[in-house]
């Protein structure tokens, strides 16, 4: 593996992974703010949850990085479509898998059975994130199949 | 549905973001989130079919009583029925940014928390929210136990309460009784981010309740103010508060757009917008109240936003600095009281007003007198600002009315641009401004003094006419006074204020703002009553007269306290945008100078020397020319 082509590409792929969603956000195609959902398991300070988020998201690209990465050097071959592809699966993952179970374990994100309650009033995100707005699934959609085109194209094999 | 309310049926809760207005009995008839200027998701105030309302009622006929809780802006209304009495409460949280930091907060809330107090009482609920003035279907979601969601692509909107509210074919409703001593909340918040803060009503409203009572009690607190009428001046500081921005410090001239000045006409005009003339009457409310954040935070913003268009000024800016929108008419709503059109948007932006600059020098002069520093980029753009009201004085302009069909030549507005000018040589004496060319300032400062004294006096009618050659007259002209161009004892401005009296009086307490105002139909201007009392306090006449005078226009308040832009002289109701920011900065400068008032009378029967003056800077920064 290429320790520095992954760090490099991996920041650069989190960087835009990033800015897409936020700008997503700031288009009016969503409401989901990842950086605020994120930090908000840490603190119900809304400023300081979007820095402690940010900071979260980043590591968390990187690490996921990793796994494309891996991906890559398994098949012996990186390129933007294969990227876009693991890319595609990681987003059906999130929206299918990862958003849904955040009640189970965010302290702050209320259940849709029992509505929220003092300590946890947090909307949850719904099936593919829907409560956050109806074109929710596409931005984070779109925002990883960048990200892994991002780290299939660039990636260079050691 | 909503009701026919009167405008001084309506009172105010706000959170330095935006104002819901809620009548008597109960209807939320207008809101705009997430700011002051946005669409409305309430307007019934201007539509009772179309515009969309909130209420929350008795089902049988009610006694009503309201007040806002001491010292806040939390509003109670006491439903006194044949068979019990309910009250219900209305707030949107506010707290300080320490408490925001330890608990989640919806970007934007409004709790409404019905109790039973004595007896029972059946409570009829109709939730109706028509976003964008009603332009857009309201498509409800019942989302369980995450409450009614009104999903507008990035606005999301979301009703949570501890009863069930059904939805229906426009709207939810709900009915149920409430035996003595039980309660019901209801939560409206907004949210622009994912995932939205879902406060639960019922947890949570004692706990928001307590702190908002205690944020705006600490604010009240800070009042300096100790002279007559205090509850009045409280209030309308808290009216001001409510009208003002928190995040930029801006303050808008009104709540609402389109309230009638003459009920069933077409002088409708959106106010939710800052205007840069109000600054300087507005600064000199805020310092003299000892509001100095507030004071400061509104002139930051003032010199932010006048940055941007130097040396030419906006007349007015959005609450961040921005060019509002352009005016267009909202053909679709029938407007209060069939009052059309409803406009959004305000066409007087485009207007030239000299009268503003002077009045952006004569706040920032207040803010200076008060300790503030001006950096080298802010005196150069009150350099140029002076600059412009010394090239253009004598053009005709649009005045502080703002007619939108002539230019004159304004008497007031030279008078402005001559305290353009003295301001700044004022401030330059003082060693607070740099690199001023005093001779050609002071030449010109003469130069439009001379001018006015010679050409805007009347010799037949022996007063200040509106405009230069002129023979009709104009309340503002009071304000020469004010802006210490006239001393307010001289024979000038007391035979001034006697032809006004004559042509504007209007009734007790009362004045028209100029004579078209009586072909036009409007009311009596409520801020020119409280010029009026504050011209007549500065010396203009006795104590008891400014006393008089002051409290009549007093009596024209609403049951909470609170002013529209125009009172009709024939039944007192209050006409205009409301509540309105000018008409209560008029009652405190009015308190105020009353107050001046009393303490150099006293001063003078016990001959000690007069100090700690409230809120004139001239005399602060040169004690020399002090009375």
């Amino acid at each position: 593996m290429n320790v520095g082509s992954w760090l490099l590409w991996g920041f650069v792929g989190t960087v835009v992974l990033t800015a897409l969603l936020n700008g997503s956000q700031g288009l009016g195609m969503t409401r989901m703010n990842a950086p605020y959902l994120i930090g908000t398991m840490f603190t119900p300070n809304r400023d300081r949850a979007k820095f402690i988020g940010v900071v979260v998201h980043f590591i968390d690209g990187w690490i996921f990085s990793f796994l494309y990465v891996a991906a890559f050097q398994s098949w012996g071959a990186a390129t933007w479509w294969l990227g876009a592809l693991i890319g595609l699966v990681h987003a059906s993952f999130v929206l299918t898998a990862g958003l849904p179970l955040l009640p189970a374990f965010h302290p702050r994100m209320a259940n849709e059975q029992y509505g929220p309650t003092v300590v946890r009033q947090l909307e949850p995100p719904g099936f593919l994130a829907l409560h956050y707005g109806a074109r929710t699934p596409i931005s984070i959609v779109v925002a990883h199949l960048v990200y892994g085109a991002i780290l299939g194209g660039f990636y260079v094999f050691p | 549905m909503p009701s026919a309310a009167k405008i001084q049926d309506y009172a105010a809760v706000g959170d330095g973001r935006s104002i819901a207005l809620i009548s008597r009995d109960g209807s939320l008839d207008w809101l705009c989130w997430p700011r002051f200027d946005s669409p409305s998701l309430f307007a019934g105030l201007l539509d009772s079919r179309v515009g969309g309302a909130w209420s929350i009622r008795p089902t049988q006929p009610a006694k009503v009583e309201r007040r806002y809780l001491a010292d806040t802006n939390v509003l109670e209304t006491r439903f006194g029925t044949a068979t019990g009495v309910l009250v219900l409460t209305d707030f949107m949280p506010a707290a300080s940014e320490e408490a925001k930091r330890r608990m989640l907060w919806p970007e934007q809330e409004l709790m409404r928390h019905v109790e039973c107090d004595q007896g029972e009482v059946e409570v009829q609920v109709d939730f109706d929210p028509r976003p964008d003035f009603g332009r857009s279907r309201a498509v409800l979601r019942d989302a369980g136990k995450l409450g009614l969601r009104l999903d507008r692509g990035s606005h999301l909107f979301t009703l949570l309460s501890d009863v069930k509210v059904v939805l229906g074919q426009s709207g939810a409703a709900c009915r149920f009784s409430l035996p003595a001593d039980s309660s019901a909340t209801f939560s409206l918040s907004y949210s622009s981010e994912g995932p939205a803060v879902l406060s639960p009503p019922s947890e949570t409203f004692s706990k928001k309740l307590e702190l908002t009572v205690d944020w705006w009690r600490r604010w009240a607190a800070r009042a300096r103010y100790s002279g007559p009428y205090r509850d009045q001046v409280v209030r309308s500081a808290l009216a001001l508060k409510l009208l003002s921005y928190a995040p930029s410090g801006a303050i808008v001239a009104a709540a609402t757009t389109s309230l009638p000045e003459r009920v069933g006409g077409d002088l409708n005009w959106d106010y939710r917008y800052c205007w840069l003339r109000d600054a300087a009457m507005t600064v000199r409310a805020l310092f003299g109240l000892g509001y100095r954040e507030d004071a400061e935070a509104f002139v930051s913003w003032m010199l932010h936003a006048t940055r941007l268009t130097r040396p030419k000024l906006r007349v007015l800016y959005d609450v961040h600095g921005e060019s509002p929108p352009p005016e267009t008419e909202l053909m679709h709503l029938a407007g209060f009281a069939d009052s059309r059109p409803v406009r959004v948007g305000n066409a007087a932006q485009d207007q030239l007003q000299l009268d503003m600059y002077g009045g952006l020098i004569e706040a920032v002069t207040y803010f200076v007198s008060q300790g503030g520093n001006l950096d080298r980029e802010e005196q150069t753009l009150l350099r140029q600002c002076a600059d412009y009201a010394r090239d253009h004085w004598q053009d005709p302009d649009n005045g502080i009315w703002e007619p939108r069909d002539r230019r004159e030549c304004f008497t007031l507005s030279r008078v402005l641009c001559w305290v353009a000018l003295d301001r700044l040589l004022e401030m330059h004496r003082q060693g607070r401004m740099q690199r001023i060319p005093v001779e050609q300032f002071s030449g010109d400062r003469e130069r439009i003094r001379r001018d006015i004294q010679t050409n805007c006096w009347n010799e037949t009618l022996r007063c200040y006419t509106q405009v230069r050659g002129g023979e009709t007259l104009d309340a503002a002209l009071l304000l020469l006074a004010v802006f210490d161009f006239e001393d307010p004892s001289s024979d000038r401005m007391r035979q001034t204020y006697q032809r006004l009296q004559k042509r504007l009086r209007a009734g007790p307490g009362l004045i028209y703002r100029y004579e078209q105002s009586l072909e036009a139909g409007e009311g009596a201007f409520a801020i020119c009553c409280f010029w009026v009392a504050d011209f007549l306090a500065r010396g203009g006449s006795s104590l008891d007269e400014a006393h008089e005078f002051f409290g009549q226009t007093l009596s024209y308040a609403n049951d909470v306290g609170l002013f529209a832009e125009e009172i009709d002289p024939k039944t007192g109701d209050a006409v205009g945008n409301f509540p309105q920011a000018f008409t209560h900065v008029g009652l405190i400068n009015a308190a105020l100078s009353l107050a001046e008032r009393e303490e150099r009378e006293r001063a003078r029967h016990t001959e000690q020397p007069v100090h700690d003056r409230v809120g004139v800077p001239r005399q602060q920064m040169a004690p020399e020319v002090s009375a």
